[in-house]
């Protein structure tokens, strides 16, 4: 096949091509992102999960039925058995005649807070951490590196648990406690690639220039530490929301009458041989929401890292 | 350079040990001395009751005192007595131990063996659906809770299997298998298959993602042009250089792992030293805890020496710093 005078003439000229709209890194991301059809499902169960949080007092006024609240001669048989699902209780009560579908929804607030600020905690300190080390090396690097193995080696649920049993178990510990054990991980990450930014012709260009060093770290390292950091930061919301719901479940998570989906399996324990369904949804939902979290994070990952080369999640 | 490394290694990890006791020390014996003498003494006991009971245990003695006598305790391999059970600590964890180390013992033959070995199909298979199916099991696997499972499992046991007649497997106590190996297997097969199936998605996604990286090598396909046979190209070749990040992984897993598997421990109700850990923490029995502590960082810190030592003998490119 060869070109007509005209098409040659408009390749030359510039004419009559098609136009080529810039498109920035982020766009590309978010292009191939939109087109991974299991990072779309995962996106679209997110958003339900968040709305069913948000939505919880919603349900509890169109049923009636506070999160808290016991319905002893509705939600029981009367050999004390909760009732299955029905029109007064969609996914049925549980051993203490409270509505587990209203609990469900508070619930999924709890694990959403507790998953997205222990994530944002972690990432802030453990981005300025790596960042530090990796950027002034030396004996700044040495000090927080063993920091940072120390903070590693340290048996965290131990420490959880213990933290839990004599502070009392509450949602800030919670929060604070898993952002603790999380920001060492994703600070070896950045301290990792920082040293390898560092080395770079546009640093040593900046620095030449007579950049110092903050203005440096800020304006030419930090930007290249997005696209990791963003994808451990996604799949670190997965984590810490399993590491809370199984505090919970060990009664050392939030406290145990708040609706904590791990303190509601926890309560389930004792009556789903007689309702399954008690163990059954909450199961389901909390499987259903970390799964689309960590395939999510996983297309996120393939999005900013076209080529393939993976960063460690652990 | 080798004694160095490890004498580096050693002094680091006697460091660790001694920040993880002395936070778990300062935590617990700053913040919960009156809670845990109003526990032993009953909620209706009289206050002077309460005072006798801290003063009993040593609770009254200024900090320093009571730190100080808790190292030197420390130093002669004395980890004190439960408040509780009046019982040596040392007794109570040495009567522990057996439940995890067969449960560990078991689960990490099960994630190894399946781990590799579907890490090693999809790698070789990447991008057909056989990778495709792995990935969405490893996924399903980080993401699905260890108790959840658990659950779970006892619940096709008890509510689905018994019913129709196989009622082989239980939650239960840990029955040693030198005292009645059926009843062991009925106890222990579900814990096995529980704590296993998680770390086998860990252990499925590294070895795929190392051993993709080792079969776009070189030498890989030098192997291949010399007329090498595939299997040999990817067991002998390939298999071996990839499996270096996998060792380090299960070091430091079983280090955590002997410390305690908290989790699985409590849902099949095995009585190990998770079990007894949870059970210390809701009593307030603090020499107990403080000694599970111990035992859990010193499986962790003598693990990671040892992967560290394995490591630098593995790979002769790491640098003994």
């Amino acid at each position: 096949m060869s070109l007509t005078e005209p098409q040659i003439e408009a390749v030359h000229s510039g004419e009559h091509a098609p136009a080529v709209a810039g498109r920035g890194p982020w766009r590309l991301a978010f292009d191939r992102l939109r087109r991974d059809r299991a990072a779309v499902v995962s996106a679209v169960v997110v958003a339900l999960v968040v709305v069913l949080a948000a939505c919880a007092p919603l349900l509890a006024a169109i049923t009636g039925h506070g999160p808290a609240e016991r319905f002893p001669t509705t939600g029981l048989t009367p050999e004390g058995i909760p009732v299955g699902p029905s029109a007064e209780f969609w996914l049925g009560a549980d051993g203490l005649g409270r509505d587990l579908l209203v609990r469900l929804a508070y619930g999924a607030r709890i694990s959403l807070l507790v998953g997205v600020l222990a994530t944002l905690l972690a990432t802030v300190f453990g981005v300025t951490v790596g960042m530090l080390a990796g950027f002034f090396g030396g004996a700044v690097d040495a000090v927080l590196a063993r920091v940072l193995d120390v903070v590693l080696s340290f048996p965290y649920l131990l420490v959880a648990i213990v933290l839990a049993a004599v502070y009392g178990a509450s949602i800030p510990l919670m929060i604070f406690v898993i952002a603790f054990f999380s920001f060492a991980a994703m600070a070896r990450i950045v301290r990792g690639q920082t040293f390898a930014i560092r080395e770079r012709e546009y640093v040593e260009a900046a620095r030449s220039l007579g950049a110092g060093p903050f203005r440096t770290m800020f304006v030419d390292v930090l930007p290249n530490l997005i696209a990791p950091v963003t994808v451990l930061a996604s799949l670190l919301i997965p984590t810490s929301i399993v590491f809370e719901a199984t505090l919970s479940f060990l009664g050392l998570g939030v406290d145990p009458r708040t609706p904590s989906w791990g303190a509601i399996l926890a309560d389930s324990v004792d009556f789903y041989r007689v309702s399954p369904g008690l163990l059954l949804f909450p199961a389901a939902l909390l499987l259903i929401t970390t799964l689309a979290f960590n395939m999510l994070g996983d297309g996120i990952r393939d999005a900013l890292d076209p080529r393939g080369d993976r960063i460690g999640t652990r | 350079m080798f004694a160095r490394f490890l004498i580096r290694r050693v002094v680091f990890a006697a460091v660790v040990l001694w920040l993880v006791t002395t936070t778990v020390f300062i935590l617990f014996y700053v913040g919960s001395a009156e809670t845990v003498a109003r526990r032993i003494a009953g909620p209706r006991a009289p206050q002077a009751v309460v005072e006798q009971i801290k003063a009993n245990l040593g609770l009254t003695d200024p900090l320093f005192t009571q730190y100080r006598r808790f190292l030197g305790g420390l130093f002669h391999g004395d980890l004190g007595t439960s408040f509780i059970l009046n019982t040596p600590v040392g007794t109570l964890l040495w009567q522990s131990l057996p439940a995890t180390l067969w449960l560990v013992a078991g689960a990490s033959v099960l994630w190894l063996v399946a781990g590799i070995a579907g890490g090693v199909v999809s790698a070789t298979h990447a991008r057909t659906w056989i990778d495709k199916g792995t990935t969405l099991f490893v996924l399903t696997g980080v993401s699905l809770p260890t108790f959840v499972l658990g659950l779970l499992m006892i619940f096709i046991a008890l509510s689905v299997l018994a019913p129709l007649g196989f009622a082989f497997l239980k939650p239960g106590a840990f029955v040693s298998p030198f005292a009645d190996p059926v009843e062991f297997l009925r106890v222990m097969i579900m814990p096995w298959f529980c704590l296993a199936l998680v770390q086998t998605a860990v252990y499925t996604r590294l070895t795929r993602g190392s051993m993709l990286d080792v079969l776009g090598e070189d030498y890989i396909r030098t192997a291949r042009a010399k007329g090498v046979p595939e299997r040999a190209v990817v067991y002998r070749h390939g298999l071996r250089a990839a499996l270096t990040p996998v060792i380090t992984q299960f070091g430091v897993d079983i280090g955590t792992l002997l410390g305690g598997v908290v989790v699985t421990e409590s849902v099949f109700g095995l009585q190990g030293l998770g079990q007894l850990m949870i059970r210390s923490v809701r009593d307030g029995d603090l020499p107990v805890i403080i000694g599970a502590a111990i035992l859990a960082s010193i499986f962790i810190v003598v693990s990671n020496l040892v992967v560290d030592v394995a490591y630098s003998f593995l790979d002769p490119r790491v640098r003994l710093a």
